[in-house]
């Protein structure tokens, strides 16, 4: 039996001490947001944030778990009420299959909490390991710099790009 | 039905006789043979697309799915503007075999067309009715009716709602198709109503067929070699069954399955599966250059177009060139997902793929079960871009499942699996001749292009992986090339430009060496990219301007008006003088030559160090007809630009003389964040009241056509085999 601490709740599972967090979250948990991409940390859909810092859950074992803060996009709001990534996701339609999304936020969410005056560079640097096939990047960087608006920064411009 | 005033319809009593009344009439007018829009066609029964229950709630059906590109809310927002009801009141149904329309696959860019025309005119029907009975039962003229929130108004200010008049009337009727739309009111069409999909996806919320999670559901993988062409060897299947959590190891012949009750231990049994090793039983693969492979292998030469004209005149300036594309892959970011549930003798499976219908005929035979004891339910995966693994683990889960009936089996694949078996988009060459005329006009054209098949889309048991697996196998599918006008290979393969003297040919190579399918916009990416990067060599030739010569050679009034659009709102005409690592480009096509016209212009900037093509600007216009919902136009023509970019730029599935060697992202890069455009821009073009055109696919030939364009304008260099990838931009830029 092993504790996991997920969006500040203490949940005991019996899966095999092995088994990666993702699979706890989706199947055991019923958290949808964390998705199975490549199950190898090269495309960000299993996004995270453990102990305030992006993971790739598809690669953790719950055994290395115990004790950490684990946040998925589930605790970030709900569906009346959901935070400043999410609705700015929402209000830019930064989606297309939108598979990757709730990665993205995830990501993106760590960056905002460390940083909320990152560079278009660094925004874009710090973006850049998770993947997007349908080609949704345009909107999800609008997205983003709305949210790091609404949580008090905002995304520079950088002079290099013109931007 | 309109031609049938109010008393004769009371006099008559019983409103279905004067339905039939109706038809009577429409009989006689039959002979003329009018055309019901789109999917109408095939299926002209209003009730198949709208149902109305005595609530007034408002039901609409659609064979098509949603893929990522929108759809629902498109054709939801058609629904309510023609009923003229908020769109929160219709509930869209989509794709399944027991209720909606066979509207075939999902694909082509054809679901505003065929489907969107298809409900909007179903609409106007159903409305038509609804007005005439409420003009009926409130004793007033049917242009007097006012419609709005559901239900419909007289002038004396009664009113009946939609439910109350539903029940009066039946749509068991079909669709006439000279109704009018909808003239008076507000309208929707046109409007950026939010996408229903969106705020699940955004929020964690069960949006996808992966987030489904059935009573006793088992979880099973499937068990393959690294790729297609491969086998496994025999493992060790009594080991892998005594694995913890382990339910059953099912085989048939070369399928293989493990099923669990966790999905992390049937990873673990299968990965125990798979340690066996591997072989090739077949042929071995052409690896060197798969493109010139396929220039070279067994073809049969399908004319694609031929257009009369004077010979070339004999001091004409004669430009040769050949383009060559890669073996490309779909990549969906989630790995194909199926699940699969045994009972009563029959099997319901719920699938992300494009064809409903065609896959439960597939499943039927692989079944062997009369087709209605298959059920096929979309729901939605991660994005597809044409013909990926979704069919194969569709099949993958029916069998897995039929071992265990009565509990429902979700079946994944890995993502090695996709990479390795997912069917990829076929390597290409095209080779284009021209002569230009003395006044700077092409005077002579000829277009070759070769190409494996663009479609192996199953619609029999040999269609899907498992098919071939198991004991007996089914026989393989023959493909036959796509006829034009929408074209495989040879799709776009005829330019857009008046030129006479023209021809083409579609060398369809069969069999394919590796196995090949459908992949968004089919041959369209590649004939563009070499017919738009070869009209800027030709321009050239000219001593002309690029987009003047393309307008030059383009009567179409909207072809021109997109072209004009995108240069415009690009600056075209104040664009920097290329050179040094830094040029602007152009592309120009309306897809397939019949559906949505698109123009994308680039800049680009080259660094001499790393070759790393940064984009500071993309521009766009597109026509694609009436636009339902202008951001969801954008937003598919974003997706297609930087998804194009990535294929031209970055894209190119490897081979050794056995195996695909890409098993994952780290031999398969994609484009990223830091290298999307700094900016991009789409304008739209609206045509309101002409036909929908569709928009998905337009954007990927002109995208990769102006990034070529956009880099020999940089470099001084004309690059023409994709991808354009950094290593080789650095050589080239670093000999500029």
């Amino acid at each position: 039996m092993i504790s996991l601490t997920v969006n500040g709740t203490t949940h005991q599972t019996e899966a095999d001490p092995d088994t990666p967090l993702l699979y706890v979250l989706r199947n055991d948990l019923g958290l949808n947001g964390a998705k199975f991409g490549c199950g190898l940390g090269q495309c960000g859909a299993c996004t995270v944030l453990i102990d305030d810092k992006p993971v790739f859950s598809c690669l953790l074992p719950i055994a290395a778990l115990s004790g950490r803060k684990i946040r998925t996009i589930e605790g970030l709001g709900t569906g009346d009420k959901p935070g400043p990534l999410p609705a700015a996701f929402e209000a830019e339609q930064a989606a297309q299959c939108g598979y990757c999304i709730a990665g993205m936020i995830m990501r993106a969410q760590a960056l905002l909490e460390r940083n909320n005056r990152p560079t278009e560079t660094e925004l874009r640097a710090h973006m850049a390991t998770n993947l997007c096939r349908c080609g949704t990047h345009m909107r999800i960087l609008r997205a983003v710099r709305r949210a790091a608006i609404v949580m008090g920064g905002g995304v520079r411009g950088d002079p290099q790009s013109a931007l | 039905m309109s031609g049938l005033s109010r008393r004769q319809l009371i006099g008559s009593g019983v409103l279905v006789v004067a339905f039939s009344l109706s038809r009577a009439t429409k009989g006689q007018e039959l002979d003329k043979k009018p055309v019901l829009a789109g999917s109408l066609e095939k299926s002209p029964r209003l009730e198949s697309w709208i149902r109305i229950d005595a609530e007034g709630r408002i039901s609409v059906f659609t064979g098509k799915a949603e893929l990522g590109q929108g759809i629902k809310t498109a054709l939801i927002q058609i629904a309510a503007d023609e009923l003229a009801v908020p769109p929160a009141r219709i509930e869209l149904i989509t794709a399944d075999t027991r209720r909606t329309p066979d509207e075939g696959v999902t694909a082509g860019s054809r679901s505003l067309s065929d489907g969107g025309s298809a409900i909007l005119n179903a609409a106007a029907n159903v409305r038509m009715l609804l007005t005439e009975t409420a003009a009926w039962r409130l004793l007033t003229d049917a242009d007097k009716i006012e419609l709005r929130d559901g239900a419909a108004y007289a002038p004396n200010g009664e009113s009946l709602g939609y439910g109350e008049l539903a029940a009066m009337l039946s749509l068991r009727v079909e669709a006439r198709p000279d109704v009018p739309r909808r003239d008076k009111g507000t309208r929707l069409i046109g409007t950026d109503l939010p996408r229903v999909d969106i705020p699940a996806k955004v929020s964690g919320g069960a949006a996808y067929l992966q987030d489904m999670r059935l009573p006793a559901m088992l979880h099973a993988r499937v068990v393959r070699g690294p790729s297609d062409g491969t086998r496994l060897k025999a493992a060790d299947v009594d080991a892998v069954a005594k694995m913890p959590g382990i339910v059953q190891v099912v085989r048939d012949g070369g399928f293989t399955a493990v099923l669990a009750d966790q999905e992390w231990r049937a990873i673990k049994g299968l990965r125990r599966l798979q340690a066996a090793g591997w072989t090739r039983p077949g042929v071995l693969l052409p690896v060197e250059d798969m493109a010139e492979a396929i220039r070279h292998l067994p073809a049969q030469d399908v004319p694609i177009f031929e257009t009369p004209g004077a010979p070339p005149p004999p001091d004409g300036k004669t430009v040769k060139a050949r383009y060559a594309r890669p073996c490309l892959m779909h990549g969906s970011i989630g790995p194909s997902c199926a699940i699969a549930l045994w009972e009563n003798g029959g099997v319901t499976v719920w699938t992300h793929s494009q064809g409903v219908y065609p896959l439960r005929k597939a499943l039927a035979e692989l079944l062997r079960l009369p087709a209605d004891k298959v059920r096929c339910i979309h729901v939605e995966g991660s994005g597809c871009y044409g013909h990926n693994g979704a069919d194969d683990v569709a099949a993958d889960a029916a069998l897995a499942a039929r071992a265990v009936a009565g509990r429902p089996v979700r079946l994944q694949w890995m993502r090695e699996q996709e990479h390795g078996w997912e069917p990829l988009g076929s390597a290409m060459v095209v080779e284009l001749q021209a002569t230009l005329g003395s006044d700077g006009r092409i005077a002579q054209w000829r277009h070759d292009v070769w190409s494996a098949t663009h479609s192996t889309r199953p619609v029999s048991a040999g269609g899907l992986l498992a098919g071939r697996e198991v004991e007996p196998p089914f026989p393989a599918q023959i493909p036959r090339p796509i006829p034009m006008p929408e074209g495989g290979g040879h799709r776009n393969g005829k330019p857009i430009y008046v030129v006479g003297n023209a021809k083409g040919v579609y060398h369809f190579v069969e069999p394919s060496p590796v196995r090949v399918s459908a992949l968004r916009s089919l041959g369209a990416h590649m004939n563009v990219f070499a017919i738009e990067s070869f009209m800027d060599e030709l321009a050239k030739a000219a001593g002309t301007d690029p987009v003047a010569f393309r307008l030059a050679h383009t009567v179409d009034p909207r072809a021109r008006d997109v072209v004009q659009a995108a240069a415009d709102r690009f600056g075209w005409s104040r664009r920097m003088k290329g050179g040094d690592g830094r040029g602007c480009g152009f592309g120009f096509a309306r897809y397939k030559n019949l559906a949505a016209y698109c123009a994308v212009a680039v800049e680009i900037a080259i660094d001499r160090d790393s070759g790393e093509a940064r984009i500071p600007r993309v521009v766009a216009a597109v026509d694609s007809g009436e636009a339902v919902s202008p951001d969801g136009i954008r937003n598919q023509i974003e997706g297609a630009i930087v998804q194009s970019l990535s294929w031209t730029l970055h894209e190119a599935v490897p081979f050794d003389t056995t195996r695909r060697t890409s098993f994952d992202w780290s031999g398969y890069p994609i484009l990223r964040f830091d290298g999307v455009p700094d900016r991009l821009e789409v304008h739209i073009i609206d045509r309101p009241r002409q036909p929908f055109l569709g928009t998905g696919e337009a954007g990927q030939g002109p995208a990769a056509a102006a990034l070529a364009n956009a880099v020999a304008d940089a470099l001084g260099t004309r690059m023409r085999d994709m991808p354009l990838s950094p290593e080789k931009l650095r050589t080239v830029v670093r000999k500029a």
